[in-house]
């Protein structure tokens, strides 16, 4: 079994709207694999499936040889993710926030204890692990999310918008440590992001998704015509108009408690 | 083996955010002290040429409005793990939907018997005398009133999108709940149409039974109290956990 992703024919339907349409995608142990796409492309969507928080309306895949609809605890012992929308308790400090998350995979006490000092000094918060988490800055939860997402030594660790808001020299840290636990630890990495020139110079191979569907897929490099940036190539694949996403109740929320907490 | 882990340190969790929110917890201890103060001295003197004390009568009410009303809240409390996202790292986490609704039981039933706890270790100050024998009795009703309305609340939170609707929650089923239970005012001698609804309510059975417990007078005998409540429980427990499965899955 080479493929650590393996998808045929999968698709989300909402209603009228087909947010996955039929995507056929494979994607081999040990790759970084970029999704890129506009707003609403499908890429959340996508990662959701696969992640098993979300039934496919028709279609199949693997992931890591696991059936995501017949097989979901074995798909879950599997991957890890950092979602796009933050899931840290903030009410316990980041040690308490990583025991928790290593009980749930089913770490003994001592391999929690191990791994959660691992991960947190992989991400340099050691010294900050019995703040709590409310205390953080925004940069300081995205890592410490990510040090949560790799704490079971997950084969597959999906990435969906990882670096969004950060200050340049935050994202850097955060890509750093990706690429260490791929080339360390053989870790698939799947990951999303906008920022299209982080993507060209971490990911070997990218997929461009538009509604639902791949539009592009291959190494940054041969997806470039002469002189073109990878940033170009996206707006040629899918056009200059701004998309609509609908916000879901958990955005809506966010965005009421920032303006409360202003 | 891994199920039983998740339970308990889904059980810790809600610990660990009990005991760091010491405002709300002082919070949740107003309105109880106030009903047990005010409305128990100001009735007390209205009882006691029956020979009866309203304070004492109370207590066992108060104590099942604390349960009741924190066990609801924490029950729905999952709408805001929803919101802030938590779920999603439970629910892509290789354990079953049950374990997950379980801890959350647990939990929250555990962290509502704390606060009870706290108001009545409160009442003896007070002039409320219970007796020690009763407790154990008293507490196995405890267990079973917020094991059910943290099921109804996660049940309800199932059906929510978010917490806009707590407030309709809390006062068109919870607040009247608690005033048809018998928690201030004793059961017989009540108009055949207002004795129906208290008999429908099952806060009704466990307030009565922690009563007989602690007072020793109740309106049923305790087999009626426990098996009604327990039922009910057992109900609650199965309806949390199917409707958060459904939602979820």
């Amino acid at each position: 079994m080479k493929y650590a992703i393996e998808t045929d024919k999968l698709t989300k339907k909402y209603g009228e709207l087909t947010a996955v349409d039929a995507l056929s995608l494979r994607i081999r142990r040990g790759e970084i694999f970029g999704l890129l796409g506009p707003n609403g492309a499908g890429k959340t969507t996508l990662i959701s499936m696969l992640c098993t928080i979300l039934e496919p309306t028709s279609g199949k895949a693997k992931v890591n040889g696991f059936d995501i609809s017949a097989e979901q605890s074995s798909v879950r012992k599997n991957i890890g993710i950092v979602f796009q929308d933050p899931s840290l308790d903030d009410e316990l400090t980041a040690w308490e926030n990583l025991d928790i998350h290593g009980a749930l995979y089913g770490l003994s006490p001592q391999d929690r204890k191990a791994r959660a000092e691992s991960s947190l000094k992989t991400v340099e918060l050691y010294d900050k692990k019995d703040e709590l988490v409310k205390h953080y800055s925004g940069g300081m939860k995205r890592r410490l999310e990510i040090a949560r997402g790799l704490m079971h030594a997950p084969a597959v660790l999906f990435l969906d918008e990882p670096t969004i808001g950060l200050d340049p020299q935050t994202r850097r840290h955060i890509w750093d440590s990706v690429k260490k636990m791929n080339r360390e630890k053989k870790v698939t990495v799947i990951l999303t992001t906008h920022y299209i020139d982080e993507a060209d110079a971490l990911c070997g191979r990218v997929a461009i998704v538009d509604r639902g569907k791949i539009v592009a897929c291959g190494a940054p490099s041969k997806l470039k015509k002469k002189g073109e940036s990878l940033e170009e190539v996206f707006l040629r694949l899918t056009g200059n108009e701004i998309r609509e996403e609908k916000g879901s109740s958990t955005q809506t929320m966010r965005a009421r408690m920032r303006a409360w907490n202003k | 083996m891994s199920e039983f882990t998740a339970i308990r340190v889904l059980w810790k969790r809600e610990l660990l955010r009990f005991v760091r929110a010491k405002s709300r917890i002082a919070g949740s201890l107003g309105m109880p002290l106030f009903f047990l103060l005010f409305l128990g001295t100001g009735l007390n003197s209205a009882f006691s040429g029956t020979g009866g004390n309203y304070m004492e009568f109370i207590a066992p009410g108060i104590i099942g409005m604390v349960l009741m009303f924190s066990s609801v809240s924490s029950g729905m409390i999952v709408i805001m793990d929803r919101q802030f996202g938590f779920l999603k790292e439970i629910l892509v986490a290789p354990i079953s939907r049950l374990s997950i609704v379980a801890g959350k039981i647990f939990g929250g039933a555990t962290t509502s018997i704390l606060q009870a706890a706290i108001i009545m270790a409160l009442m003896p100050f007070l002039g409320v005398s219970f007796n020690l024998s009763g407790m154990l009795a008293a507490f196995a009703f405890m267990v079973l009133i917020s094991t059910a309305f943290v099921g109804l609340g996660i049940a309800i939170a199932s059906k929510m999108e978010d917490m806009h609707g707590f407030q309709l929650v809390m006062n068109f089923l919870v607040m009247p709940l608690f005033f048809l239970s018998g928690a201030l005012f004793p059961l017989n001698n009540l108009p055949g149409w207002l004795k129906v609804l208290t008999l429908i309510d099952p806060l009704t059975y466990g307030i009565d039974g922690m009563r007989g417990a602690l007072t020793g007078s109740s309106a049923m005998p305790f087999w009626v109290d426990f098996g009604v409540l327990a039922l009910f429980c057992g109900a609650m427990f199965a309806l949390g956990a199917w409707l958060f499965t459904k939602k979820n899955s």
